[in-house]
């Protein structure tokens, strides 16, 4: 548990305790929202459990990923919309 | 070709279904100074209307199609300035994709065909398509892009149609439901009540076969897939050409890959027909087919979210043409039915041609092809 990985918020390199879920790496990072809705206003976790699709990220370049419900790999690239 | 004069008790012309065919019928009519009456069980645009992807497109797979089609798509060309945002008519065309060498020949005959007719298309070869739509798979051998197919929101759009003819005389009543047509034309509501009608035109979609028995009109299931927002992912409406012989047999079950970029980002997945599946269950084994051929075409594409699924209903006829015109058993009952998956194309020029023919007018195409008339004829397989 207590191996570190990588990843990079927006850019800035972030370390995370293997088995941390993007959520919290992207809350940890300082990011002060995850996403914008449709119209412009700013969106983050709600439910926490992969129901409410609020806290999309875009993971790799892959849009649209569900940050409560992935873990952090080695070296990924996240991007909060801002 | 009426034997009775347009004088009635109430309404001239009375059409039942306010799906975009009976929007597209009345406003026509109404335009043509006719007293206009629509009934509808639902909403405006809410059955197969609602279900459907919403593409504006040529067909040739037979002359008639062609006629019908390409008539109707150039009166949607010329609608699109006045349509609102809502109806979000994007003029993305179409794309039609050759995976080999024999549907390149297919491929090939489908551009002299439309290139004859005056229809606007460009041939890509296999790196013009991959710098068109990076997100195919790379091996394919060309495409032909049809240029000026497009893409609405149809309920918008038969909502629209019927809103933009509101200044002549048109009455829509929504949640009337109709128990019966009786031969003089004159319509039974659920709740008792009787409407009279000089002439009464069944543009009920799947359910005309209810209120003209023996009408030759059956459901055809069809599901699609509603993805995330992807904008650019592909930026035309995609279809691989094997989709013609998915549509245009009439084999119990098929898929084939067509994809529709939306306006909002959002891309329509499909296709699948199936008779004999009434029910609007969603089928996962059709799913997972349609799906597969989808990612056989996009490779890329099970990484994008979808958002929703659904089925709806296609109202089919045997020889792939809507029937358009008086009905068989009465000259007061008329029909605009049986359109199967080009409806929202074809709505247009069916309007112009009912409303020709109630009014004695020329029509810019032939009818004949169209009239329900041709079903006693004997040979089912037209054009």
């Amino acid at each position: 548990m207590d191996e570190k990985l990588t990843i990079f918020v927006n850019g800035k390199p972030i370390s995370v305790a293997r088995g941390t879920v993007i959520a919290a790496a992207v809350a940890q990072s300082g990011a002060t929202f995850f996403r914008r809705s449709v119209t412009g206003e700013v969106r983050g976790p709600l439910c926490g459990m992969g129901i409410c699709f609020e806290c999309r990220v875009t993971v790799n370049g892959a849009a649209h990923n569900r940050s409560c419900q992935a873990l952090c790999e080695d070296g990924m690239r996240i991007r909060t919309d801002d | 070709m009426l034997g009775h004069p347009l004088v009635t008790d109430t309404f001239d012309v009375l059409i039942v279904g306010a799906g975009i065919i009976g929007a597209a019928c009345a406003a026509e009519c109404a335009r043509g100074g006719l007293k206009v009456l629509v009934l509808e069980r639902e909403s405006v645009g809410g059955g197969t209307t609602a279900s459907g992807m919403g593409h504006l497109v040529v067909m040739d797979d037979s002359d008639a199609q062609f006629a019908l089609t390409s008539y109707s798509r150039g009166l949607w060309n010329q609608l699109a300035p006045s349509l609102p945002p809502d109806v979000e008519y994007d003029s993305c065309g179409t794309l039609w994709v050759a995976a080999d060498e024999s549907e390149m020949v297919v491929l090939q005959q489908k551009e002299q065909s439309y290139r004859s007719h005056g229809v606007k298309v460009e041939r890509l070869d296999g790196p013009a398509l991959r710098e068109a739509e990076p997100n195919l798979r790379r091996d394919l051998v060309g495409g032909l892009r049809v240029v000026e197919d497009a893409v609405i929101y149809p309920p918008c759009a038969a909502r629209f149609l019927l809103d933009d003819a509101k200044s002549f005389d048109l009455e829509v009543r929504t949640g009337c439901s109709v128990r019966e047509i009786a031969d003089d034309g004159a319509v039974l509501l659920d709740d008792g009540t009787r409407i009279c009608s000089g002439i009464c035109v069944n543009a009920a979609g799947c359910d005309s076969p209810s209120l003209t028995p023996g009408l030759p009109v059956r459901k055809r299931k069809g599901h699609l897939v509603i993805t995330d927002r992807y904008p650019g992912y592909v930026k035309h409406q995609v279809i691989e050409l094997g989709y013609l012989k998915s549509a245009h047999t009439v084999s119990t079950e098929s898929v084939a890959f067509n994809i529709q970029p939306r306006k909002t980002g959002q891309m329509l997945i499909g296709s699948s027909r199936q008779f004999e599946a009434d029910n609007t269950a969603v089928d996962h084994a059709v799913l997972a087919k349609m799906l597969r051929r989808a990612a056989h075409f996009l490779p890329t594409i099970g990484n994008l979210s979808a958002i929703r699924v659904w089925t709806g209903h296609r109202a089919a006829t045997p020889d792939k043409l809507p029937l358009i015109g008086p009905g068989l058993t009465s000259d007061r009952l008329w029909l605009a039915t049986g359109h199967e998956g080009l409806g929202i194309t074809t709505s247009l020029g069916t309007g112009r041609l009912l409303a020709d023919m109630i009014l004695h007018r020329a029509s810019d195409i032939p009818v004949e092809p169209y009239l329900p008339a041709r079903l006693t004829a004997g040979d089912p397989q037209h054009g």
